[in-house]
């Protein structure tokens, strides 16, 4: 892992997103990190796109759970993946910090998946999705962490979030708003949520999903498959 | 050498992972043993002194040149317990990916090929500390604080504890640090003429007994 000429690549001494390309000089696996606030969806909504990608990819997933291996559990227990695939990160109680302020357990859980899948002769990782635990609204992912990140909120907590803004809702690649079949029910304005997010993020997407429905995670997985596209057009 | 290279290698933000582990603290505060400030000082007096004192030494011995590969076997005989011997290892892989970025050197090259699931986390910072032209002394200085700086931090977040009160148990402590690490230092002087057994074994059987339930619970907030 550690046989390329060092002044060549002197980034690859992190092996962090910064470089973009293997050991053996093929484009790495694209790595897309998913936060937001608990309960919002984020498991569901990686279990949904492993579930919809699964075929045409190859996928592995790292958790980052506050406390427990529950959203590691979660994915095994839903067979989304095989247990090769699917690395918990503990956090000690600070889940943004893992996955912004110091990376380093995040990136080991990113490269031995690499390592693990690709030794079993499957081939390479196309995509790693980095799931964040639980948080607030000023959780991000560094950059050299992930290439690109996904906010997941949802309707039922309130539809001022898009409003309140904060780092995850203005600067995510994607802002996902998830769980839009309770709307009627808690009384949201789904309108007024996505003028609000316009207003926030400028030109930066915004996906509605109901991942209880027939291929909800859909609008989610589309901009998954053209972020992969840009990716492996990029100079290797 | 720059004094201030010290300051960024103990500084507590230094990416190296140690913020997801407690140094016993989760299983003393479940078991009651600490409870408040007192409690916490306590228990960081005691782990500095054992386990804080080992790691230092080891550091030392590392940052003054000696065979980080005998050090890591070294570090393996000092830690009864597989779990803690784990962690370690895993502390000692995040720290040499920081520390390579931070300081490159082929001497962290060769250890890190040498040992690519990672060596023990005081032989690796000690390596760090010679990397950035740090001396023995400091690199004792930066694992003695840490012994004690970990649990403190952690005991905050686990009882909500008074962070001023936190930080004055490690002010309290202070004169205990400056010892171990001269200690330790002393110790990793020592192993040129007496070779690597010159080096502490001290013990915490309660530490190593407790990490090791510690791995096996279904739900902590630390991993270690």
């Amino acid at each position: 892992m550690h046989l390329d000429h060092k002044d060549t690549f002197p980034e690859r001494y992190t092996y962090s997103a910064a470089a973009p390309v293997r050991p053996d000089g093929t484009r790495r696996a694209l790595r897309i990190g998913l936060g937001g606030p608990v309960g919002t969806g984020k498991t569901a909504t990686v279990a949904a796109l492993c579930r919809a990608l699964r075929d045409e990819l190859s996928i592995a997933v790292v958790t980052n759970d506050i406390y427990t291996r529950e959203d590691a559990e979660f994915l095994l227990r839903e067979a989304v993946l095989p247990p090769e695939r699917i690395s918990a990160v503990e956090t000690g109680a600070c889940p943004h910090t893992a996955i912004r302020d110091d990376i380093s357990a995040n990136l080991e859980a990113v490269e031995d998946l690499e390592a693990a899948v690709g030794a079993e002769g499957n081939g390479p990782l196309d995509l790693v999705l980095v799931e964040s635990g639980g948080d607030n609204l000023t959780a991000t992912f560094s950059k050299g962490l992930v290439d690109a990140q996904i906010f997941v909120i949802d309707v039922a907590g309130g539809d001022d979030i898009p409003r309140k803004g904060g780092p995850g809702v203005t600067s995510a690649d994607l802002l996902v708003i998830n769980k839009t079949d309770l709307a009627p029910y808690v009384g949201v304005d789904l309108e007024g949520m996505a003028r609000d997010a316009k207003a926030q993020r400028g030109e930066l997407p915004v996906a509605f999903t109901a991942l209880k429905a027939e291929n909800g995670v859909r609008p989610v997985a589309d901009w998954v498959r053209a972020r992969l596209a840009e990716w492996t057009v990029g100079p290797a | 050498m720059s004094r201030a290279a010290l300051l960024v290698l103990a500084d507590g933000r230094f990416p190296a992972g140690g913020h997801a582990h407690s140094g016993g603290a989760e299983p003393a505060v479940a078991a009651g043993r600490i409870k408040d400030a007192a409690t916490l000082e306590r228990f960081c007096r005691g782990r500095l002194h054992t386990a804080g004192l080992v790691a230092a030494a080891l550091a030392a011995a590392a940052a003054a040149g000696c065979d980080p590969l005998l050090l890591d076997d070294a570090a393996d005989a000092r830690t009864p317990v597989p779990a803690l011997r784990q962690v370690a290892r895993r502390l000692g892989r995040q720290m040499m990916r920081a520390a390579r970025a931070t300081w490159p050197d082929p001497a962290l090259d060769a250890l890190a090929a040498a040992r690519p699931r990672g060596a023990h986390q005081p032989v690796v910072l000690g390596l760090a500390a010679r990397s950035a032209g740090l001396a023995p002394l400091d690199a004792a200085y930066a694992v003695a604080y840490e012994s004690i700086s970990g649990p403190a931090t952690a005991t905050v977040r686990l009882l909500s504890l008074d962070p001023f009160d936190a930080t004055a148990v490690l002010a309290h402590l202070a004169a205990d640090v400056d010892l171990v690490a001269r200690q330790a230092a002393a110790a990793a002087e020592r192993v040129a003429t007496e070779g690597i057994d010159a080096l502490p074994a001290a013990s915490a059987p309660l530490l190593d007994i407790t990490a090791q339930a510690h791995a096996a619970w279904p739900v902590r907030l630390f991993a270690s």
